[in-house]
């Protein structure tokens, strides 16, 4: 029983994973109608879902998936056109699949629901609908479309005959290459059954240059050799001359029985198209790494538009089109294979977790050890001891790379969202991502999902604004929201900007005002007025839409976010649009530390936050003890002494000497004063417990080897509250 | 001199007696282009090319452009042996449209 529960888990997981990449796919269809890699993608989803759902008897998602799959089916064949309605139709079947799949796994004994069974009805017949309506007429054209590029050529191509198109660049006769040689050559190998001589581009009047070459020429070849054996006759040309070589049909055909061979079941690989196509013969290396150069040229131009490299071999007729077909159809069966082989080990994310917690273990250990072998001044340990301290951090990091995923797939999750809130919303809304790779700890990545779906549908919902008001704005009626995420400083920087309205700060404040969170009096910085944002019952459009806006939510963002020991902040220009940035710690786990000491307690900075350490001399600094700023090279920044502010001592007495450790969180600098450097640290962060959850300035603690506990620094809440103090500090002079 | 010029019956009679090839292309193009303006009909005597190469066919199609644009008319007449070759191996010959006396002293190609 239980292993049939497994089974069924790695049912779902796989149909979910298969559903998203088909919305995806779907998305992508939407901008792109002729990309085939998505419909395949599409067809796949709902095919590989129709069969293990038949696996299991999962008789109802088998009913559905099927007319989904035959419909896919015929726009994959080309005979059904896939359009703007098909797409959201598909969509919508994705839905509904999802929700087919939730059914059997909860109450797969039970009748579908009504309303379940009247979607599915409705959907199948929107699906079937259109496939009468556009069935005939315009599938023809697009179909015989692709293939009347080729027909010109393939009319000559009767039988066993190649066709060798030439073309010789205008340097071919002053590089010495001759093409009547090669001619003659090409003659030795067999017969030319015909040959067409032009001169197309042959430049009238004086512009002829006579060292020039212009000539063409289309030779249909017989003789018994092939393709490799014919792009040798012109190996010396090729640099000066364009060489296309069409097989003849008998070796098209041979081509698609040898792709149809199955390949050795054992070292099933995935075999790059270019090199499948070789290995049969129906390609030269030459053509491929032509195609590919071409590839990257183009992509070095508009990374968007670079076409898979199966289209550039038929543009360039090195390839013909069955033949490159078959062999992708080859190529993702072997990928299919493959992934279902095992590449991937789903591990039990407890399991990882228990692993990261001994790894956390050991690294306290090692760190006591090291004490061990620094008291006792055991020399010949101490090279042991390095050896393994090396080794106890590789595994640690490799530790916690395991559970680093790219943020993309969250982001890309994001699509949909948008799609369906313009739509809904009428507005014109274009998604952007950047920044997809960027990786973090898988928990914070889940964790982060609401919150950013909040945001953005904020941005979406506020921040553009409808099309008639942009275009009067003098805006594009696109408005754009672009999610954006890089690493900065041991942090992960997630960033959401539209160019919508953006928000009025008057208006805030007036509401705050009037809720009370500010009195009318208080003096604020613009970034003190959008962190009024963040604060619960807030909210500054007029009328709730269903979508957000009640008040409710950025409380709950901020909440969320500083949860995960992040931070959030905004930032707005009227007219310009919003963008919303959150710092995030890259791991929860174990970070490399900075210890440092101050009134006999030990703290830990954040290593990848601290700048530099100084020595407080006269000479490299000047203190102004009143306001608390620090001149350190011509660079102003405020100081905290740790010891005064965590232990509130009053009279600090200068006997010893201080160091400043210098912190930057995003753009700003900050000095930590304190007694003694004691270098760098492994920290594994224990989380404090909910009693010390309002401390303000720290965010974890750590066991040091000797058993001590040292407080980790909230650099940011530190940070926040010197500069704060400051600004402050100053608007009250000033004022 | 490597070609020859004539006139007979009010056509330029065009001798060229030298190899038409890449090394001779540019100088026999500087002397020929004159006579496309000249509004005669030209011949021209191929009988004198021992041999020719891409360059020089291409002068020929280039001539005969020229010429049916100056309309002008143009012929080739006496081809040698090398000149037939490579009409021949191009398929050309039905382009330039001129008849083509094989001398029986060729050696068999």
């Amino acid at each position: 029983m239980s292993e049939l529960d497994a089974a069924i888990q790695t049912f779902v997981q796989e149909a979910d994973e298969l559903l998203a990449e088909m919305e995806l796919a779907l998305l992508g269809l939407e901008d792109n109608p002729d990309d085939s890699e998505s419909i395949n993608s599409v067809f796949r989803a709902m095919h590989t879902i129709k069969g293990s759902s038949g696996l299991f008897g999962f008789d109802s998602i088998v009913a559905f998936a099927h007319e989904a799959e035959t419909v896919l089916d015929q726009v994959r064949r080309g005979q059904r056109v896939i359009d703007g309605t098909l797409i959201s139709t598909l969509l919508n079947c994705k839905d509904h699949t999802s929700k087919l799949i939730e059914h059997c796994l909860t109450e797969a004994e039970q009748e579908l629901s009504q309303e379940l069974k009247l979607t599915g009805e409705s959907l199948i017949k929107q699906l079937g609908g259109a496939t009468t309506k556009q069935e005939s007429m315009p599938v023809e054209a697009d179909s015989k479309r692709g293939s009347s590029e080729t027909s010109e050529t393939e009319g000559d191509t009767n039988g066993n005959d190649w066709v060798i198109l030439l073309e010789f660049g205008p340097d071919a006769l002053r590089n010495g290459m001759d093409p009547l040689s090669f001619i003659r050559y090409l003659k030795t190998l067999g017969d030319i059954v015909d040959i067409l001589t032009s001169a197309p581009d042959l430049p009238i009047g004086e512009a002829m240059d006579p060292e020039s070459c212009y000539l063409h020429f289309k030779i249909v070849f017989r003789g018994n050799t092939d393709k490799q054996g014919i792009e040798s006759v012109f190996e010396f040309a090729e640099d000066d001359c364009e060489i296309r070589i069409i097989p003849p049909h008998s070796q098209i055909e041979h081509y698609l029985s040898l792709l149809a061979e199955p390949s050795d079941e054992d070292d099933a690989q995935v075999e790059r198209l270019g090199e499948m196509l070789i290995n049969i013969g129906a390609l030269t290396p030459k053509e491929v790494a032509k195609a590919l150069q071409r590839q990257s040229e183009d992509k070095a131009e508009s990374p968007e538009q670079a076409k898979p490299i199966g289209e550039i071999l038929v543009e360039q007729q090195s390839a013909e089109q069955p033949v490159v077909e078959q062999a992708l159809k080859k190529q993702q069966s072997v990928k299919q294979k493959i992934a279902a082989e095992a590449n991937y080990i789903r591990v039990d994310s407890e399991k990882l977790g228990k692993l990261i917690n001994l790894v956390g273990e050991l690294v306290i250990s090692g760190a006591a050890m090291r004490m061990m072998v620094d008291r006792h001044g055991l020399s010949d340990v101490e090279e042991v001891a390095v050896s393994m301290n090396d080794l106890v951090s590789e595994i640690r990091d490799t530790a916690l790379e395991l559970r680093m995923v790219a943020i993309g797939e969250t982001f890309s999750r994001f699509r949909r969202v948008v799609r369906d809130v313009s739509n809904e919303l009428n507005k014109q809304i274009e998604l952007k991502i950047t920044g997809g790779e960027t990786e973090l700890d898988k928990t914070v990545v889940e964790k982060i999902n609401d919150p950013l779906t909040h945001l953005i549908r904020n941005s979406l919902d506020h921040g553009i604004e409808m099309p008639e008001q942009r275009r009067a704005a003098g805006k594009p009626e696109q408005g754009t929201v672009h999610l954006n995420a890089y690493h900065d400083s041991g942090h992960i920087v997630i960033q959401i900007a539209d160019d919508g309205a953006g928000l009025n700060d008057e208006k805030i404040r007036t509401k705050a005002i009037a809720n009370g969170l500010i009195t009318a009096d208080q003096v604020l910085t613009k970034q003190e007025v959008f962190d009024l944002i963040f604060e619960a019952g807030l909210s500054t459009k007029d009328e709730a839409s269903n979508l957000s806006g009640r008040g409710v939510g950025m409380d709950v963002v901020r909440r969320n976010i500083e949860a995960l020991r992040g931070s959030v902040s905004l930032d707005s220009e009227p007219g310009q649009g919003t963008t919303v940035t959150i710092n995030l710690p890259l791991t929860l786990a174990i970070i490399d530390g900075f210890m440092v000491e101050a009134e006999q307690e030990c703290y830990i900075i954040p290593l990848s936050m601290v700048e530099e350490c100084v020595e407080m001399s006269p000479e490299e600094c000047e203190f102004d003890e009143i306001q608390h700023y620090v001149n350190l090279r011509g660079e102003v920044m405020p100081y905290l002494r740790l010891g005064d502010y965590f232990n509130n001592r009053k009279q600090h007495s200068n006997i010893h000497r201080e160091s400043m450790v210098v912190v930057r969180f995003g753009q700003t600098k900050v000095g930590f004063v304190v007694d003694k450097l004691h270098g760098e640290h492994q920290t594994v962060i224990k989380p404090l417990g909910k009693v010390f959850e309002q401390l303000k300035g720290i965010s974890g603690a750590t066991v040091l080897g000797s058993g001590d506990v040292a407080l980790i620094l909230d650099v940011q809440g530190l940070v926040q509250f010197a500069t704060r103090d400051k600004s402050r500090a100053s608007i009250g002079l000033a004022g | 001199m490597a070609i020859q010029v004539s006139e007979k019956n009010g056509i330029t009679i065009i001798a060229i007696q030298d190899d038409m090839t890449i090394y001779t292309a540019s100088e026999q193009k500087a002397r020929l282009s004159k006579y496309l303006h000249s509004g005669r009909e030209l011949q021209i005597n191929l009988a004198g090319v021992s041999e020719m190469d891409s360059a020089g066919l291409q002068l020929l199609l280039w001539l005969k452009q020229e010429a049916s644009r100056h309309a002008i008319k143009l012929s080739l007449v006496r081809h040698s042996q090398a000149v037939v070759e490579v009409l021949e191996l191009l398929n050309l010959t039905g382009h330039f449209g001129d008849p083509v006396v094989i001398s029986a002293n060729w050696n068999a190609a």
